[in-house]
């Protein structure tokens, strides 16, 4: 079986599996803990915040660990949110964002905040202009993610982050970079990012851990209670062997992204080129998009069938996003993009990873070509 | 800007009559140590400067830890040219183009001619320089009262200097060229920036530190390490002695004096302190008091203490107000960890009224009948551990480490660790 699924998740490095192993085998102290195998724990801890740290750019007090993106974008959008709502209770964030940001946006505005829920352009990206616009004076935060993770359109994140904080630098700027991270270049202290939402899982490390980079001087209200780790910020008992082993693969992928990028660049181009022939089949991906992923559509064709077919040829791609793939409904993203309700009901999702090759590619081209074949003359009699 | 050497000035070490030449060595010995990093940058020395020919090297990273050198009063990064007035005209030219102003500036140039026998007078120069300036940037605006750019061009018969950038340097004198002296070390904010100040007055500083395990943790003991590591970049290297104090401090709750229990540990500190002083060759103790800030600083309680040692006790931080012990010690680097919120020894048993004005001969009385504390108290000399810290040296819990790992820790180094708790670099 070919997996071609790396945006929902990757398979972790060798040698992330093995320092998780290794520490989770030796160090099984909690860090908060006063004795020797407490402190080794906490030092571990630490040596993970600067490894990541310095993968990021940025200080190691700016790092703050947690469970994933999920927790990472619901703790940087409504900490922000509740802890500065004296200033003002107005929000900016897009149409298709991942639903750990878009979700506690719905939620605050249940709580009384108002959302600014910005369109994207025919490509999938806003307008820098649009987010600068929809500053208000009660703006405190805007939210914006780096690479979609359903099309992999990129958005304009230093532009926008520049010129809000030179027009208005007292609302904040989240970033969810899930997906942009270790595939493209980010610098976060030159854009004037205030917050910074990664997970380890879609960089080859374990699942249930993640970051948030919490610029030096902001503020957030914990959304986690309890014993005070993290600074306070999110408390709970370190996951120490998947913290040491995220900051292996964070410093892998950021070592590796300019090479990852480029290869992987060539080979989604080399999928565009085989697929581009085929009138039945939409392309949802802008050309100038993220390298790892490309998404389409067989209008008329459920994707469930699409997705299930391929895998009888050895391939396991994604409907959607894969957090939300099991429902029906069109999607949200593709909606926001101005595409048809068909279109936005039918997506397919190829995402690509290290360990690809163009071989791997022309495989995939020629299976989704003779599913296609076998399947459009059924179209709407499924 | 393109700067081509560094200039360092000397600051009151010139003044120095007959010792200068020893100061001058001092200071350039330490300039040099910082050199080591920067292979291909070669150091000359000049009345009162050191210049550094940078030589490829980059400015901006050595300007930091030059920073950091005592005896440094300024750091000047400079451009230089001919003694010949075109290539003076050019290299200014140059300079100021680098600078790429963008909105209007009041600048003037400060000529200098220091080499007599140059054609032009420094008078002449200033209009010499400036003119093509003048023609060239539009932004520039003379103004000679207010200049934001100065230009400064002092023209010697080697060659002609240009610059207009200043960094203050940390001052002071020379590393340990007014002797040395053992710091009491606690893990607060005040001791690390008294030590601090003591080595910038050119003391050399051997820091104590004392420990009541299993009271204290160890990460208390790991923070003064970490404390002592940020002095040591200020010196190079540092040595940080260990005094084990739980007997004495549990001897003294016995004696049935709460309130005067600070007392009695600062003066054994002191006696400890004194000990190791003498066999360092250290001539006095520096600590981080400040007046009246807590019981034991007190003036009746700075007098029962200090009577405990017959060296001169330093106290550089007496007349300073707490936020500006604060502010210096966010400058030199050591707030962060200072505010870490491990306990020390002095923090422990602490009665609920400690004594502000403490009787010397009740003191010394409840003293004498504290069995065996003259022992105790050569015991924790004894039984005091010395590290030798330089400021990125890691302190290792791996077993045996490789040859070059041993040789960056003493052997002692390796009794703090953690028992089969390594922790592994290739981990991350």
């Amino acid at each position: 079986m070919k997996y071609f699924d790396h945006a929902a998740s990757t398979p972790p490095h060798p040698e992330v599996i093995r320092t998780v192993t290794e520490v989770m085998q030796s160090h099984y102290g909690n860090p908060s803990s006063l004795h020797a195998a407490g402190e080794a724990g906490m030092k571990l801890v630490q040596r993970a915040r600067e490894v990541s740290a310095a993968a990021l750019g940025v200080l190691p007090g700016e790092v703050v660990f947690t469970s994933g993106a999920t927790e990472s974008n619901n703790l940087a959008v409504k900490g922000a949110a509740f802890q500065y709502m004296k200033r003002g209770k107005h929000l900016i964030t897009t149409m298709v964002e991942h639903p750990s940001v878009y979700e506690a946006f719905r939620q605050l505005e249940q709580l009384g905040f108002e959302v600014t829920y910005l369109p994207v352009r025919s490509g999938g990206s806003v307008d820098p202009q649009d987010v600068i616009k929809a500053v208000r004076k009660d703006t405190i935060l805007a939210s914006i993610m780096h690479v979609n993770n359903e099309t992999g359109s990129i958005q304009p994140v230093e532009e926008i982050g520049r010129q809000l904080k030179q027009i208005h630098p007292r609302v904040l700027f989240h970033v969810d970079g899930v997906q942009g991270f270790g595939k493209l270049p980010l610098n976060l202290k030159d854009c004037g990012i205030d917050l910074y939402s990664l997970s380890a899982h879609k960089i080859r490390g374990p699942k249930g851990t993640g970051l948030l980079y919490v610029r030096s001087g902001v503020k957030l209200l914990p959304l986690l209670s309890g014993g005070g780790q993290e600074g306070g910020v999110r408390s709970g008992t370190e996951n120490v062997p998947a913290l040491v082993g995220m900051a292996k693969a964070l410093r892998l992928a950021k070592e590796q992204q300019e090479d990852l990028g480029g290869r992987l660049r060539l080979i989604r181009q080399r999928i565009l080129e085989g697929l581009a022939d085929l009138p039945d089949l939409v392309l949802n991906s802008p050309q100038d998009g993220a390298p790892h992923i490309v998404h389409f559509s067989f209008p008329g064709m459920k994707p469930e069938v699409v997705l299930h077919c391929l895998e009888e040829h050895g391939m396991e791609v994604s409907t959607k996003s894969a957090c939300s793939s099991k429902t029906t409904e069109p999607s949200r993203v593709l909606l926001a993009m101005g595409k048809a309700n068909e279109i936005a009901a039918s997506g397919i999702r190829i995402s690509l990873g290290n360990e690809h090759t163009t071989e791997d590619a022309d495989f995939l081209i020629q299976a989704v070509r003779s599913v296609v074949k076998r399947l459009v003359g059924l179209k709407g009699g499924l | 800007m393109n700067c081509q050497l560094l200039m360092l000035r000397l600051g009151e070490i010139t003044l120095k009559g007959r010792n200068r030449a020893r100061f001058e060595k001092a200071v350039l010995s330490h300039v040099k140590s910082v050199l080591e990093a920067f292979p291909k940058a070669r150091i000359t020395k000049d009345y009162g400067r050191i210049y550094i020919e940078l030589c490829g090297e980059p400015a901006g990273e050595l300007i930091p830890p030059l920073k950091k050198v005592f005896g440094i009063t300024a750091i000047v990064p400079v451009a230089a040219a001919p003694s010949e007035l075109e290539a003076i005209q050019q290299a200014a030219l140059d300079f100021i183009g680098s600078l790429s102003l963008e909105k209007e500036t009041a600048f003037k140039v400060n000529s200098r001619r220091v080499w007599k026998e140059f054609p032009y007078s420094s008078q002449e120069m200033n209009k010499l320089v400036s003119s093509p300036l003048l023609q060239q940037f539009s932004a520039l605006k003379v103004d000679v009262n207010h200049p934001e750019l100065e230009l400064r061009v002092e023209v010697r018969q080697e060659r002609t200097l240009l610059y207009s950038l200043i960094i203050p340097g940390a001052g002071g004198f020379p590393l340990g060229t007014n002797g040395k002296a053992m710091l009491l070390l606690s893990g607060g904010i005040d001791s690390p920036v008294a030590g601090w100040s003591a080595m910038r007055r050119g003391l050399e500083i051997e820091c104590v530190h004392f420990h009541s395990y299993p009271f204290t943790s160890r990460k208390a003991e790991e923070k003064v390490i970490e404390l002592a590591k940020v002095l040591s970049g200020y010196s190079g290297t540092i040595k940080l002695h260990l005094v084990p104090f739980t007997d004495i401090q549990t001897a003294f709750t016995g004696v049935g004096q709460d309130n005067l229990i600070i007392t009695f540990m600062r003066r054994a500190m002191l006696r400890i302190a004194t000990r190791l002083a003498e066999a360092s060759g250290a001539l006095a103790i520096v600590t981080g008091e400040s007046l009246g800030q807590v019981a034991s600083q007190t003036l009746p309680s700075m007098n029962v203490i200090g009577r405990a040692t017959e060296l001169p006790l330093l106290r550089p931080l007496v007349m300073m107000d707490k936020d500006d012990i604060i502010s210096l010690s966010q400058q030199i680097g050591t707030y962060e960890l200072s505010i870490l919120p491990y306990e020390d020894c002095c923090t422990l048993f602490i009665p609920k009224s400690p004594s502000t004005n403490p009787n010397l001969r009740i003191v010394q009385k409840v003293e004498q009948h504290v069995e065996r504390l003259d022992e105790m108290i050569e015991l924790a000399v004894q039984n005091t551990v010395t590290l030798n810290l330089t400021p990125h040296a890691q302190i290792r819990y791996e077993e045996e480490g490789g040859p070059e790992e041993a040789s960056e820790l003493p052997r002692h180094d390796l009794e703090l660790p953690l028992d089969g708790q390594a922790i592994r670099e290739d981990w991350f």
